[in-house]
This record gives C-alpha cells, sequence and structure tokens, in this order.
C-alpha cells in the first residue's frame, strides 16, 4: 500500500496546535476557484515549471522521450498534452527549475519522514494530514494515522469533508483533532465555486459532532464570493448550532495559488485581497454567534 | 504586541547623544606617550610601567559629566569619544584616513588628530608597539599563511579579551583588594622562591592601579559637587549630590545600593578597557543574579521605585553603548567589522546551587532592552531546562519585534563544557557566555580566543596541492594531486593533514604572541580581579587566572561540509562528475559551461542544515576531526586550546580570499558563518536547520554560533512565540549551545527576490500559514515585503 505525498512541511505551525508536520496527500474532488495548492488536485504525479529558476540550458528537451520539452528564443515550453509526468525532465534539471509534485511513499517511508521531527512534537504538536483531500486516499490514510497513534503522536486531518460518511466514522478513531474546511453554506453556490455540492459536507460535520470529534472549522475568506451577510449568517447558525466545534479560524484569501497554477501550466482566477476593516467585520459578525473565532490558522 | 515607548526625557537625551558618530579621541594616546617618554618610566619592570602610565593617564586626562547622567566616566572626553592604544598598534595616517572614510562603521578623525599622530604619537611607536613586535617575531610559514587568509590573529592588535567579572566587586572595594594585595606581598618567600621579585613587582603594579583608579573615581565626585555648587534646578542639583556621595564611596569600598553597584562596575569597567585594549568583551557577567540583592534591598528598604532602577539601568545601558570599540586595521577591521566586541552581559542561567535565575530584575532588564534598542550593551539570556517558561517567553517577545537581542544560550550544555574542562560545579553554574558565544568562568578565567581558521581555504589548498591558487605560493603542505585520490577517504586524510599543519602553525604563532604579551603588555589592574592573579602573584596575561583556556575558532563549517558532500557524491558515489572536471571547473570559477555543473552541485547534492545524514555525517566528522587536532593541546600559560566554532563578520573576509568552492559557491563570496548551514543550502525549516546542527557534539567545544532568519510575520502572534520557544527548547534538549534570530527587514526580503538561491529556508507567515519566501509569488513577495516595511520598527 502506497500513498501518494506532493509536499511535507516541517515546522508547521499554522496547522493545529504546538510544532507539526503537514503531510500533504495529492488529489481532491473539490476544484476550489482560490485553491492555494492547485497541484494537490490531481490523485498522480505532476510536473511543475518553475520559469524564475530555468536557465534554459535544453537538457529537458534533449531527455524528455516523448519530445513534449522545446526550448523557444530561449524559453522552455512544454506540450502538457504529450507530457505524461514520467519525471525523466526532472531528474536532469539542474536548477531544480523542474520538479515533481507527487511522490509515492509506503507508510514505512512516511512514518520515517515525519518522525524525523518527533523531538519537536513534545510542544503539544505532531501531525497533521492535509492535501488535497486526504481522506480521498482513505486506507492508506487511516492506516497512517493509526500508526501515529500508536507512537504517541498527536493527529489532525485537514479535510474538505467531501467524502464516504463510512471513512469519516472510521478516522474519528484515529484522529485528535479535525480542521474542517466551510467555504459557502448555500449549496448551489458552493457547486459553482468548488465544483460539488454541500450537502455532504455538513452532513459528515454534523456526523463528526455526534461522534464526539474534537473540530476546529476554517473558513476559507474569498472577498465577493462568501463574504456576505447571508452566508456569514447561516455559517454562524449552523457551526453555532454544533456542540464540538471548539473554534473557527478566518483564513484570508492570499494569492498562492495563482502562481502554483502557472507552474502547472495553467491559469487561476485571482481575487482581492480581503481589507483588514472586512476580516474585523467578519470575525465580530461570527463572534455574535457565540464563537470562538481567530484569524489564522 | 504593540511597543510601548515610555523613555523619560532624559534617556531619550541622553540615548540621542550615543547615536552618533563616533570620534577618535586621542588623549589617552598622547599622555601614554608622554609618559613613556618621561623620565619616570626609565628603569621600571613592565607591570610597574603599565600601573605608572596608567595612573598617569587617569591622573591626567579629562573628565566630564553630561547633562542629566546618573552613571558617570566616559572612556574619552565624552559619549562616543573613542581612545586609541598606540602601544599596542598604532595607527598610520593612513589607517586614520580610511577609519574617516569608511562606510561601514566610520570614525570621525579630525585634522588636529592627525596632527598630533604625526608629530607626537607615530614618531614615538613606529615600529616598537605591540603589532609590530608580533610580526616580527612570526615565523616565515606563519607570515605566509596569515597573508593568504588561512586563519586571522586576533592579538595582533589586542590584548587577551573575553574575561568577565564576577561579584566580588559587590563584595570588596579596591581598598580591600589592597589590603588583600598588601598581605599577599608580606608572605613572599624571597629566601626559596625565585619567581618572589617578579611577583612583587606584580603586585606592587596592582597597588598603584588600585590608588589611581580610587583617585580618578574622586575626581568624578569633585567634578560633580563642582557642579552641584553651580546648578540652579533643585532636582539635578540633588542628583549631582548624590552623584558625588556615589563616586566618593565606590570604588573605593564595596557598594551599598543598587546604584552605587552600577557605579561600582562602571569604574572597574572603564578602568579594564583603558588600561589595554582588551577588546570591549569585559561586562558585568550575570547581571540579574548580583545585581538582584541590592535591587531588592533598595525596594523594601524604600530607598528605590521601580522606574527609578528602571532609569539607573537605562543610564548604565546608554554608558556601555557610549563605547565602541578601539578602531580596528587591516584583517583584524575585516574579521570583526563591527562597533561593538561583544560585551555580552547575561540574564538568566543557575546559581551557585542550581537554582534558575528568574526574577524581577531579569524582567525590568529585558523591558529596558526593549525601549532602548542601543546596539550595545550585547545582552543574552542563558536557558536551563529549569529556567521558567515566562522569561524566555518574555525574551522572544523583544526578539518577534524584529529586535536581533537578546541571544540565547543553553545552560545546561554550558555547564557540561565547562565540566568537560575541568572546573568546579560552582564556578561552571556562575560562568556563561563571554562575549559572543565562547564560554567563560566569570572573574576566574582567560578565555584567549586568538583567531578564525579558514576552513574553506584549506579545502582549497588540499584540491591544489598546498598551492595557493590566488598567488601561486606554496602555503600548506604537498598532500598530493586529487586526481589520484582514489577514494573520498584519501581526500579527506589529505584535508586533515593540511588541517593539522595549520593548527601547528597557529599555535607556534599563539604561544610566541602569548610570551610577548605576558612580557610587554602585563595588565595588572585586570589581574587583581581575577581569580587567582594575586595569589599566585602573576599577570592575567601570564598564567595568573585560576582557568587559562585559548581558542582557535573553526568557521566555514557549512561551506565545508557541503563542499565535502558534493565531492563525495558526484565525483566518488555516483561518479557524475571526475575529479579533473570539477578542478577545472573551480579554477574557472564555473564560467561559461561549468554553469550547469555549479547548478548541480547547488541544486542536486545533499546539503548540512536540511537533517540528511549524508552531508550531517560529514559535519559531525569536521567537527571531530578539529576537536581532535586541537583540544588539550598546551599553551603557554598553564592552560589548553579548545575549539569554537564562530564568525564575527569573518565569513565575509574568508570569502574574499577563497576561490570557487565544491558547493557551488563562487569565488570571493562569503563562506557559510557560525555553524549555520550555507547560506540558502537549509530548505526544511528551523526543525530540520536545528537538527542536522545538533548532530555533532556541542558539548565538546566552547561555544557555537547558530543564526536563524525569521521574518516578522513567522512570530506574529503570541502562539507563534510560544511556538518557537518550544524550538528552542527542543533544541536544548537535543544539546545545542546557542541560538539567536534575525527577524528579517524589508531590505533582505529585497534580497531575497533579487537571490532566491541564498533565502531557500527564509520562512514567512502568508495569512494564517507559513511558507518559504522564495517560492511564493512576485507579487505575494511584495505585499509581504510591504508589510515588512510596515511592521518593522
Amino acid at each position: 500500500m502506497r500513498g501518494l505525498v506532493f509536499d511535507i512541511k516541517r515546522y508547521a505551525i499554522h496547522d493545529g496546535p504546538g510544532i507539526r508536520t503537514s503531510v500533504f496527500f495529492k488529489g481532491c474532488p473539490l476544484r476550489c476557484w482560490w485553491c492555494h495548492n492547485p497541484e494537490g488536485q490531481r490523485p498522480h504525479p505532476e510536473m511543475l515549471y518553475y520559469s524564475s529558476k530555468c536557465i534554459a540550458c535544453g537538457i529537458c528537451e534533449r531527455v524528455c522521450p516523448l519530445g513534449a520539452v522545446r526550448v523557444v528564443d530561449g524559453r522552455v515550453e512544454t506540450d502538457r498534452s504529450l507530457c505524461d509526468n514520467c519525471g525523466v525532465c526532472v531528474e536532469h534539471c539542474p536548477t531544480e527549475a523542474r520538479e515533481m509534485a507527487g511522490k509515492w511513499y509506503t507508510l514505512e517511508e512516511l512514518m520515517e519522514e515525519v518522525e524525523r521531527d518527533l523531538p519537536f512534537y513534545r510542544s503539544g504538536g505532531g501531525v497533521t494530514a492535509s492535501g488535497g483531500e486526504p481522506l480521498m486516499q482513505a486506507e492508506f490514510v487511516l492506516s497512517f494515522l493509526r500508526r501515529l497513534r500508536e507512537r504517541g503522536i498527536h493527529t489532525a486531518v485537514d479535510t474538505s469533508g467531501h467524502v464516504d460518511p463510512e471513512v469519516m466514522r472510521r478516522a474519528v478513531s484515529t484522529t485528535d483533532l479535525f480542521l474542517y474546511d466551510l467555504k459557502v453554506m448555500d449549496p448551489e453556490r458552493h457547486a459553482l465555486y468548488t465544483g460539488v455540492d454541500n450537502r455532504l459536507i455538513l452532513r459528515n460535520l454534523m456526523l463528526l459532532d455526534e461522534l464526539g470529534a474534537r473540530i476546529w472549522v476554517r473558513f476559507p475568506l474569498i472577498p465577493g464570493i462568501n463574504d456576505d451577510f447571508e452566508n456569514l449568517r447561516a455559517m454562524g447558525e449552523f457551526v453555532s448550532s454544533l456542540r464540538n466545534v471548539e473554534q473557527l479560524n478566518v483564513l484570508p484569501y492570499h494569492p498562492l495559488g495563482v502562481s502554483k497554477a502557472e507552474r502547472l501550466g495553467e491559469e487561476q482566477r485571482r481575487f482581492e485581497r480581503p481589507s483588514k476593516e472586512l476580516i474585523d467585520k467578519v470575525v465580530a459578525t461570527l463572534r455574535e454567534y457565540g464563537l470562538v473565532v481567530k484569524v489564522g490558522g | 504586541m504593540e511597543v510601548v515607548t515610555h523613555l523619560s526625557e532624559r534617556i531619550r537625551k541622553l540615548r540621542e547623544q550615543s547615536l552618533q558618530t563616533p570620534y577618535i579621541d586621542p588623549e589617552r594616546a598622547i599622555l601614554i606617550t608622554r609618559f613613556y617618554k618621561s623620565e619616570a618610566a626609565r628603569g621600571l619592570s613592565p607591570p610597574v610601567l603599565r600601573a605608572m602610565a596608567f595612573k598617569y593617564y587617569l591622573e591626567n586626562r579629562t573628565i566630564d559629566i553630561e547633562d542629566g547622567e546618573l552613571i558617570v566616566g566616559e572612556k574619552g572626553r565624552g559619549p562616543r569619544a573613542v581612545p586609541t592604544y598606540p602601544e599596542q598598534c598604532v595607527h598610520s595616517l593612513e589607517d586614520l584616513e580610511n577609519l574617516n572614510s569608511m562606510k561601514d562603521n566610520p570614525y570621525i578623525v579630525t585634522e588636529e588628530v592627525k596632527r598630533v599622530y604625526e608629530e607626537e604619537i607615530i614618531p614615538f611607536w613606529k615600529g616598537r608597539d605591540m603589532r609590530s613586535l608580533i610580526f616580527r617575531n612570526m615565523p616565515e610559514e606563519w607570515m605566509r599563511a596569515f597573508k593568504a587568509g588561512v586563519f586571522t590573529e586576533f592579538m595582533e592588535q589586542r590584548a587577551m579579551g573575553h574575561a568577565i567579572m564576577d561579584d566580588k566587586i559587590y563584595r570588596m572595594g579596591l581598598l580591600d583588594f589592597k589590603e588583600r594585595i598588601r598581605e599577599r606581598r608580606k608572605r613572599l618567600d624571597w629566601l626559596n622562591d625565585p619567581e618572589a621579585w617578579h611577583k612583587d613587582q606584580e603586585l606592587l603594579a596592582m597597588e598603584i592601579t588600585i590608588d589611581a583608579v580610587i583617585n580618578f573615581a574622586r575626581r568624578y565626585a569633585e567634578l560633580a559637587r563642582r557642579m552641584a555648587e553651580e546648578e540652579r534646578d533643585p532636582k539635578r542639583r540633588e542628583e549631582l549630590k548624590r552623584i558625588a556621595e556615589v563616586c566618593s564611596w565606590v570604588p573605593a569600598h564595596a557598594p551599598r545600593t543598587f546604584w552605587e553597584a552600577l557605579q561600582m562596575y562602571w569604574f572597574i569597567h572603564l578602568a579594564v578597557t583603558l588600561e589595554a585594549n582588551v577588546w570591549d568583551s569585559f561586562n558585568p557577567g550575570r547581571i540579574d543574579l548580583w545585581w538582584y540583592p541590592f535591587y531588592k534591598r533598595d525596594l523594601e528598604e524604600g530607598r528605590l521605585t521601580k522606574e527609578e532602577a528602571k532609569e539607573l539601568l537605562a543610564c548604565f545601558w546608554i554608558k556601555v553603548n557610549n563605547q565602541p570599540a578601539p578602531p580596528k586595521v587591516g584583517v583584524t577591521k575585516e574579521q570583526s567589522n563591527t562597533y561593538q566586541d561583544f560585551s555580552t552581559p547575561n540574564l538568566g542561567g543557575l546559581d551557585e546551587r542550581g537554582r534558575p535565575v528568574a526574577n524581577e530584575l531579569s524582567e525590568l532588564i529585558l523591558e529596558v532592552e526593549d525601549e532602548l534598542r542601543l546596539m550595545m550593551p550585547n545582552l543574552c539570556i542563558q536557558i536551563s531546562e529549569r529556567t521558567p517558561d515566562w522569561l524566555l517567553l518574555k525574551a522572544l517577545r523583544v526578539i518577534a519585534k524584529g529586535h536581533p537581542k537578546p541571544s540565547i544560550f543553553n545552560t545546561d550544555v554550558i555547564i557540561q563544557e565547562h565540566l568537560r574542562q575541568g572546573k568546579t560545579l560552582e564556578d561552571a553554574r556562575l560562568g556563561g557566555p563571554s562575549g559572543c558565544v565562547t564560554i567563560g568562568a566569570f572573574g576566574k578565567e582567560t578565555v584567549g580566543l586568538t583567531g578564525y581558521m579558514n576552513w574553506a581555504k584549506m579545502l582549497e589548498l588540499t584540491l591544489n596541492d598546498g598551492v595557493d591558487p590566488r598567488t601561486g605560493v606554496r602555503v600548506g603542505p604537498s598532500t598530493g594531486d586529487p586526481k589520484e585520490f582514489r577514494t573520498f577517504e584519501d581526500l579527506f586524510q589529505a584535508f586533515r593533514k593540511q588541517l593539522k599543519y595549520f593548527i601547528d602553525l597557529k599555535i607556534i604563532g599563539n604561544n610566541i604572541i602569548e610570551r610577548l604579551y605576558a612580557m610587554h603588555i602585563p595588565q595588572p589592574f585586570l589581574s587583581l580581579l581575577i581569580d587567582d592573579c594575586i595569589e599566585k602573584g602573576r599577570d592575567y596575561n601570564n598564567g595568573g587566572a585560576r582557568y587559562n583556556t585559548s581558542y582557535i575558532q573553526g568557521t566555514g563549517l557549512g561551506t565545508v561540509t557541503d563542499s565535502l558532500a558534493a565531492i563525495k557524491y558526484h565525483v566518488y558515489d555516483r561518479r557524475t562528475v571526475s575529479m579533473d572536471t570539477l578542478l577545472k571547473a573551480l579554477a574557472s570559477n564555473f564560467e561559461g559551461e561549468y554553469e550547469i555543473l555549479r547548478q548541480i552541485l547547488w541544486n542536486k547534492t545533499p546539503k548540512y542544515g536540511n537533517d540528511d545524514d549524508y552531508a550531517d555525517e560529514i559535519a559531525v566528522r569536521l567537527v571531530d576531526t578539529y576537536v581532535e587536532l586541537l583540544d588539550g593541546r598546551p599553551n603557554t600559560r598553564g592552560g589548553v586550546y579548545r575549539v569554537n566554532l564562530l564568525p564575527t563578520t569573518v565569513h565575509i573576509y574568508f570569502g574574499k580570499v577563497t576561490g570557487a568552492t565544491p558547493d557551488g559557491r563562487k569565488a570571493g563570496e562569503p563562506v557559510s558563518e557560525g555553524v549555520s548551514p550555507v547560506q540558502g543550502a537549509d530548505r526544511r525549516g528551523p526543525t530540520a536547520i536545528v537538527k542536522s546542527v545538533a548532530k555533532w557534539d556541542h558539548a565538546k567545544t566552547g561555544g557555537t554560533l547558530l543564526n536563524m532568519k525569521f521574518s516578522p510575520q513567522a512570530l506574529r502572534t503570541e502562539e507563534d512565540v510560544r511556538k518557537l520557544a518550544q524550538l528552542i527548547r527542543t533544541f536544548f534538549r537535543m544539546g545545542g549551545h546557542h541560538i539567536q534570530f534575525n527577524v528579517v527587514n524589508a531590505e533582505t526580503l529585497r534580497e531575497a527576490q533579487r537571490e532566491p538561491e541564498r533565502h531557500r529556508g527564509l520562512l514567512v507567515r502568508v495569512a494564517g500559514y507559513s511558507d518559504f519566501f522564495v517560492t511564493i509569488g512576485r507579487d505575494l513577495q511584495e505585499e509581504i515585503i510591504s508589510r515588512t516595511e510596515q511592521e518593522s520598527i
């Protein structure tokens, strides 16, 4: 059994309590317009290209078995329709302008990676499974969480909630804390902005709540998308009706995904960054529902 | 985390003065020179000559009390006046001109100063200052290596520094010391001790300096009294009267109040740093331990309020900052291009019984540090496993605002280091870092830092069979043609031979310099303060102290580790490049076609600082080898050599004289600093750095320096600060000696934009999330830069 991981971040201090290691699992059922990890969406390895690091040496053109790469006027172009993400160019690229997002790990390999920072977890930290949607790779991730638990490591799962309720139910027994994303409360608008409607997501959150899981709700604040009063009211009402949500984290939009999408040869929509006034207003509105609201993770 | 600054008007004005450009004050040079030329100097033994010159200078020099001052006394005629020490290093007219026109850290030199130098100072000292004497006495091979930039020599223009005061000056006045000296002189065994006369002369010299310093303080008392008589403002008049009282009591007698304790130390500081140029790392040591009883008693007995104590501390802080280091020249200037020589008072740590020191005074001092934000003193804090979290957090909150101090030390490992060196448990507990990062047993040790070793240059020589490719001169021994090395082991052994050769050469040089200093620049005043100089009747420079340690600082751990890792990985393990090609690439400074190889070496090679055993094991081996070759070898003062790993600014100088290195570094670029990874080679964040750095044994050294960069956004919330505290606690549990944080400014971020490959590990916070600055997009970078500009102070 292997899991597909596109990043491992150590000293992750905004993904749950204490000093943590965040493991980003690749593959996600959602396609949010503002996604800050677009390289985590597809469930297979993908080649990323950093134009700023490239010196156009032409090695990638020479080694590509499919002839998908060409140097034109000192610039490297990759025909993504030909590229099968085999990674040969990545291996040969001297400047790391070409990088692979997505590496297969066995459980043992992944444990070895996250246990590197074991001494730091004494801070009340641990490991966060993030993504993408970690629970898309349910069997692997659940075994991973179980193994972490056995080693006495605190576990957190950062989830979109769009997963089979049975998986969610099983995750409860191996997860110390859920970081649970809520984006838009209206099902149709949710479907428009993320590609899926949110009924399953809301139902799963209620399920976790009933099962007594510890929950932090994460709310990515995107101006013009989900900062309207109606949405805030619905969210405030819904979250305050739950018993086990300890806090709600407002995560103000940032355009991190834009340059990442470029590396995949794609374009991502850009939004305004929320002003301080807007953030304050949103926090104040949500607090009216008696919630513990924090800005940032 | 708003900065609340409520500096009083007094402190604001004094602080302002303290920020002015320093200027050369020739008075010391003039008076010392006059004395050396005078009839009175004839026929005196060296310690007595030094003592008499010192006394003559203190009697005849200008003194002043600035408006509003509470703690009095300056090294020169006013704040920022910098005296010179021509008997140790006489500045040439060209040196003076350079000081005046330097871009970094200039010193104003007036035409009058130049005239005095030309007419009085230079003619007398040229060729007879210690610097000339030392260079004349150095072996030819030593001079060749020194000129090639293989090592530097601290003592070529400064005396041995890093003596730190302990608490005896709060228990004894100088008159008590004098009594002790007299008593010791009475016990001299003139019949059987062949050194009796030498001892007597040294002890006599100590007595002379005591009289000199007491009289010096009394001159301040008189001046304050006169000024009080003329003062119209009744409040200031009372203050001046108080100053007069304080200065007529200390340093002759042991201090009775907090104010007197601070003024006591300050007179001692002035005297020690004016007797000779010992650098200015001299400092009061464990201040929140030793000053606390005065503070507490004064508060309890209603003599002092917390606010008044804070103001006195602020006055003291400004006094330290008023005294830039004596101006350096030549290589020493390049290796330590700073106004300060790291006067490093300590907070925290343990007391002699092993109890943590953390009290109201520790807090107050951190507040003063935060509010004043001066370059000096170079405040540090010792953190033991027993230190309460609140003290560490309080210190980190100051750092999180973008202030580089206090630096943070691991008491528990420092104690292990002391014990390994054979010190008593009590002496170990009452010691600490003694300036920069090197440990000392306060009041009991001479810590001789003797110079930096350029490991990267030694590797370059290894790859060129001992010949310096910059000049074609043979500097090291012939250790074979690297193209003939069949294994990595062959290469490492050749490097080890070079290292051993230069360590030996450095020790030979040091042994000569130590003797020259012992003979020509005794420091009787400093000696009487350091145990057991009085009892032994020997000078500080001549083995008088209880502990007599020498250090040779290793530098370039990151660069050399990565370079050796690159050779091992690419030449021997993977065979992706031949030694021949690599050598050609290095010789060409990776120009043209070799740029691709440089990229591979830089990007596709295991690097120190990433918790990667492939590289880190080489670092372990390097440190072990250095320890094996140096640790425990005898010096001439009855002590031994120890290892420390730190850079000041020498990594810039060493970089300039070292050609391209196999880690992908180009010729002339800085080498890595301290024990930190190569700039930009770390890419897995702070926990990985800390783990790599903790893999080798800090306890076998006497000091290591780790610098970490954070953006203010990564330290914005109280929770961020708490996590940072946990990072430090973990590093210390793993055995790290020291860590300091450089909370970067917008300028550094701009630099990171221009040179991303040098800043790959720089962590920034992006709304609710941290990432490496260089990997986020350009416009996000721009935004973080503008935020940093707004948020940093």
